[in-house]
Formats: C-alpha cells, structure tokens, sequence
C-alpha cells in the first residue's frame, strides 16, 4: 500500500504545482515508511521539505501555507504523536472557513500511520480516530487496499476542506495489488461494499477489514452469508448505505481496532438505533481494542480484535 | 586545553567509567543483533555516546532523578537499571518500565521533549518539599525544536527550579541534520532567552561530561537554578534498527566520526597513566560478554504476560465497567510463545 502512497502524491504534484508535502524524513529518507520516496528528487527542496522535529510547527504551517495558496500535504511520523498538533486541528485548521464566513479556507491533508500490529515501539500502534472524528469541520479517511489509498488520497488532496488520513500500518507491506496510476480519485463521504451478502452486515476500516474477511470465509462454510462495508470516510458517516444493507440482513456487527468506549462503532450503532430499529432482527455487536492502553508488541494481538472474536460476534446474533 | 578535573586522579571511579562505557557498548552490539535475529523489537542503539552517556551518570547522585528519552542507557546502567529490564522493555513489555532500582526515574519517553516539562515538575516538587535533590532530563538536537522543550526551560527559569537540561547533539534527527533543525549556532545558547545557563561540552570526553555536568547539578541543588548542556557527540549508527542511514548521510562522515569516538580517548588515558593493557582489556571484554549473556538468557526466558496485563495496572483498582473485557480478552487471547 505504501508505494500507492507514494504514487497518488507523485501524481498530484506533477499536475498541481500548488500540493507541497511536509514532515519528519519525508525529503532524502522519503519517509520513515518510504510513503514519499523519491518526490523530493523530483520536485525539489521547496516543495517536498522536512521541517523542524515539532507537529505545532507541522500543523501550524500547513493552516498558513493552506490559507495562502499552497495546498500541504503532511505527515506525522506516527499517529501517537499527532497531538502536539490538536492545538492548530481543533482551533484553526477545522474552523477557518467557518469563522471567516468562507474567506479563508483550509486544504491540507494530514497523514498519519494507523493502528498496530507490526511489533513497533511505544506510543507507535495508536488508533485514536475517535478523537479526530469528534472535530467538527475536518473529514477523516482510512483507506483499507492499496486501490482505495491511491483514490482517497488523490481525494483528499482535491477536496478543498481539511482531511485527516489514517494509513493502517499493517497494510503497508502486508497487502500488495495492483494500482492505475491514473489520477483517478475515488468519491469520499461514501462507504464502500466489500462483498455482499444477505444475512448479517458487518461494517469495518483499514486494517480490521483484513481479520473481517477472513471471518466472512469462515461464516459462508457455516451457511452465514455476511455483507462487509469497508466505512473508509470515518467522520463524516455515510449512513444511508449502512441503514440500507442493516435493512437486507437485519443484522449489524462493527468492527474497529480502537478502543470501544465512544469509539466510532458508538456513533454507527447510534445511528442505526435512530434510523433502523425496527429493521434490527438482533442487538447490534461491537468488537473492538479493550478500553485500555494500546498494549507493547508482546500482547498487541491480544488486544487488535481476532477473526474468532467477529466470528463470534455474529453468530452471536443469530442465538436466541 | 582545560586542565584535567580533579576527580581524574581517583582511579578506581576513572577505571569504573572506563568499564561502565565499555559494558554498554558490548551490550549495545548483543541487543542489535538479537533484532537482526527477530529476538528483540526495534532498538535505538547508543554507540557513540557512550562518554555522554556515563559522564552523566557518573556525576548524578542516585537520589536524583533521570528523565530518559530512549537511548541513554549507559545513563541508566550506572543508575542501576538492569540489561534484562532494557531488554525487556524492547522486547515489547511493559515489565521493563518497572525499574528495581532507581525506583523513582522516568521511564523512557518516546514521545520527543515530552519528558523535558516532566524533569521541571519533579524539580518544582524537590523545591516545595524542600528535598536537596535535582531533576535531569535529556533531550536529542532533534528534540530541542519541539515547545515542550522550550516551555520546559522557560518554566524552570522563571522558577528557578534544581534542574539540569542535556541536549545530546548527535548531529542527526533521523535523516535530519541539525542545521535544518535550527538557525542557532549552537543549540547551548538556546538558554539565553530563558535566562539560564548554556554550555557546551566535548560529548566524547567522559572526564568533561562528568565535570561539567556534576557543576551544573551542585549548582541546582544549592538553590542557584536549572542550566542547559549541549554535549557534541555523533550518532555512529542508524537511528534505530528500523532505519537504514545510508539512505541520507555519507559513509566519509560516520568514518570520520569513528577517529574521535569515545572509548579510544578514555583507553588511552589509562595505557599513558599505565593502568591499562592488553591483557585487561581482553578481561573485560569477556567479563562484559559473560555479564550481557547472563541479561540475555534472563530475557530470553521471561514468559510472555497474561492477556490481564493490559488491565492490571490501567488504573490503582480496575473499575467493574472493565471486568468484563478483561474476561473476553483472557478468552480470546493468543497462545503463550516464546520469541
Ligand atoms: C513527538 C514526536 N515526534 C516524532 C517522533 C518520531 N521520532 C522518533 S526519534 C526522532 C528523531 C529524534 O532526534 P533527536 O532528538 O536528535 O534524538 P536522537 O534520536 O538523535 O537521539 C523522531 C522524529 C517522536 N518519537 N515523537
Ligand atoms: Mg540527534
């Protein structure tokens, strides 16, 4: 997935002179994950630049050089350490256009490494979108292929609005597919059906849809047909296709690596309780992180959801 | 040429620095190896500054307290953190963070600069209950373009707070050199407008970092306030194992950095003042060897935790909301495996 990454910046900077990409090791290291390798030999110091080891400094420049005709495109090395920049997310970059009736508007993008799994460090296997997508006037994506981060970057770098994209750390050597580099982007603000099915709905992101894919192989030997949607745009929640497929199966189970406690699972459930109750055959099923902290590496998969654990869960729905 | 400081004469402590840096540079080269193996997780390797490193402990008396980034363990050996703990803790284990001794030091903060305010607070609590103690925090060139950092000197200026600031100038964030970090000159004169105390200090040279920084800590605990050290020193390997230096530095510049690297000046001030030969050296090397295989064989046959860990210490008593999934978690859990 990391060379799609790559590619779907390589793309936009040579059609939009404006798109600059800033962070950590993002210039001669291309990246602690090779995410820009090479865009800094192509298009120059000025517009593939490491900055200072400081996230204010990443988030606050980008709100300045967004608002005066650059578009930033910025990584943070890891997401644990996205939160010096909350200051300059929550009280600028996702308020400009609003406070300033539409004068001045925010187009950054905002990448950073997702979730755990690949045996890091502390503080290096966080998934906190919960946090991002309670920040009103930001939209946080997490693609889940190396197709769908190709597309929704490319999106993201063209919508005009501030966007969040969390990138699943295991799916960046793990999952390999072929990509057109096309510029083609994909639509953000929609979920996507990964497979479809007619018994139970199981909606999922980035790197969970790996686990929940399996699972869904081991349903179907077990007669349970399971219909998976990848959310892939997190905040805002395109419902619809959701309270559409729960309508069909009448089940839901959601699967998430964060934490559960109000979790984005929460805001699903939530929503489909308002609009879909009477379309529910079972209570609806959260499988996520326990509310603890992210453990180190030792027990990172006790703690990153099991296929067992899905499997579980859904047939948890059919009992009684 | 600075006069040599008076502890020098005292063999027994020059000799204790002497193996203190060598033990961690022979642990440093088992610890990378057993990641190359897959026997142990990313690992920040400290070759190179061996000299800050033990200087610091050296001149720290145990009841202060460190505030660790990730790589200073020649610091931390001198203080009694064990091989087996840093081990452990790079090996994915929180149990590595539960130092035996020294009870009270920070555990390693990989969240950069973070640690810098946490060093000033402690100072502030040694001030308010009037405990002749010091606080110590270090900090990477890197780092210090972090506000943390420079909230953190701030604050124990205008508190006139018992804390030492060391800034470890390796030359490298990552595949950052300093001069893209900064402006500055120097990164010691960063104290100016805190109205502190800046120095500079030969990070290879065990005797000025002792020195230098033993003055700094004298002087805190004495009520004359914080300063800040920038020890010189140079990154002789990758960042960490996960990082592949080649890809930004040139080879001409980590060998020229290999003639002026730590243990060769203090070796060769014990052969002149005839404390020192080949046969000792050979001693040490396989006492060293002994002592970081017997922390390895410790590690290596540490049981996995319990999935319970995840709950044991979240909060002093597990709140009854949480008991349900440490149920669930004990369920689903992995099997028990080795490394
Ligand atoms: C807040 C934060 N941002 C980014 C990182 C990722 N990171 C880890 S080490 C490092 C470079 C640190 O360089 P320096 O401060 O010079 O310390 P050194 O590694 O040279 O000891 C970076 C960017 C981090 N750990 N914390
Ligand atoms: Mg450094």
């Amino acid at each position: 997935m990391v060379e799609a990454i790559a590619m779907a910046h390589g793309w936009e900077m040579q059609h939009d002179a404006n798109v600059v990409v800033i962070g950590q090791d993002v210039g001669a290291n291309g990246g602690v994950f090779r995410a820009t390798a090479g865009l800094q030999e192509r298009f120059g110091k000025d517009r593939v630049q490491d900055t200072p080891l400081a996230e204010a400094t990443i988030a606050g420049m980008s709100v300045g050089m967004a608002t005066h005709g650059l578009k930033p495109v910025a990584e943070i090395q890891f997401m644990g350490f996205l939160y010096p920049a909350l200051d300059q997310i929550v009280n600028h970059m996702s308020r400009m256009r609003n406070r300033t009736r539409g004068r001045l508007s925010c187009p950054v993008v905002i990448r950073t490494p997702h979730g755990g799994g690949i045996h890091a460090p502390e503080h290096h296997s966080e998934s906190t979108e919960t946090m991002l997508c309670h920040i009103p006037g930001i939209r946080v994506v997490c693609p889940s292929s190396p197709v769908r981060a190709y597309g929704l970057l490319l999106a993201a770098i063209r919508d005009p609005d501030p966007v969040m994209f969390l990138e699943p750390v295991r799916l960046y050597r793990a999952m390999r597919q072929e990509v057109n580099d096309d510029g083609q982007a994909l639509p953000l603000d929609v979920c996507f059906i990964l497979r479809e099915g007619c018994d139970v709905t199981i909606v999922t992101w980035g790197a969970m849809t790996m686990e929940t894919l399996r699972a869904v192989t081991e349903l179907d030997k077990r007669g349970i047909s399971a219909e998976v949607i990848d959310l892939a745009t997190l905040s805002p929640i395109d419902i619809e296709t959701i309270l559409a497929s729960v309508a069909k199966t009448g089940r839901l189970v959601i699967v998430h690596e964060a934490a559960r406690n109000v979790g984005v699972g929460a805001e699903i459930a939530a929503l489909v309780a308002e609009h879909g109750l009477y379309d529910l055959l079972a209570p609806v099923q959260r499988v996520a992180g326990f509310d603890t902290i992210m453990p180190l590496f030792k027990l990172e998969h006790d703690y990153i959801p099991s296929v067992q654990r899905i499997i579980d869960a859904v047939e948890h729905t059919f009992a009684g | 040429m600075a006069p040599l400081p008076q502890f020098a004469a005292d063999t027994a402590l020059v000799l204790r620095m002497y193996r203190a840096m060598t033990l961690v540079r022979v642990f440093d080269a088992k610890a990378v190896n057993l990641q190359r193996t897959g026997q142990l997780g990313t690992y920040p390797s400290s070759l190179g500054h061996e000299a800050a490193h033990v200087g610091v402990g050296a001149a720290m008396r145990p009841e202060d307290v460190l505030a660790p980034v990730y790589r200073e363990f020649g610091t931390q050996l001198w203080r009694g953190v064990t091989m087996t703990e840093i081990l452990t803790y790079w090996g994915g284990d929180e149990r590595g963070s539960d130092f035996a001794v020294p009870r009270q030091d920070f555990a390693w903060c990989v969240p950069i600069a973070t640690q810098t305010l946490h060093a000033a607070g402690a100072a502030m609590a040694f001030k308010v209950l009037k405990q002749p103690r010091c606080a110590l925090a270090y900090i990477g060139d890197g780092g210090t373009s972090e506000g943390a950092f420079y909230e953190a000197l701030n604050l124990a200026g205008a508190r006139d707070l018992p804390v030492v600031f060391v800034i470890i100038n390796n030359g490298w964030a990552i595949s950052v050199p300093v001069a893209a970090q900064t402006a500055a000159q120097t990164l010691a004169q960063k104290a100016v407008a805190a109205g502190i105390p800046g120095v500079q200090v030969d990070g290879n040279d065990v005797f000025a970092v002792r020195e230098v920084v033993g003055e700094a800590l004298e002087a805190a605990r004495r009520g004359a306030g914080p300063s800040l050290i920038e020890a010189l020193t140079y990154r002789l390997s990758d960042h960490t194992t996960a990082d592949d230096a080649s890809r930004y530095r040139s080879g001409q510049e980590v060998k020229d950095a290999w003639a002026l690297e730590p243990l060769i000046r203090i070796r060769d001030f014990l052969i002149n003042a005839g404390l020192w030969d080949g046969a000792k050296e050979q001693a040490l090397l396989d006492e060293c060897t002994l002592k970081v295989d017997a922390a390895v064989t410790e590690y290596l046959g540490k049981a996995k935790p319990s999935s319970d860990a995840m709950f044991e210490h979240l909060f002093a008593a597990l709140p009854a909301r949480l008991h349900e999934q440490r149920l669930i978690a004990r369920k689903y859990a992995s099997k028990p495996s080795g490394h």
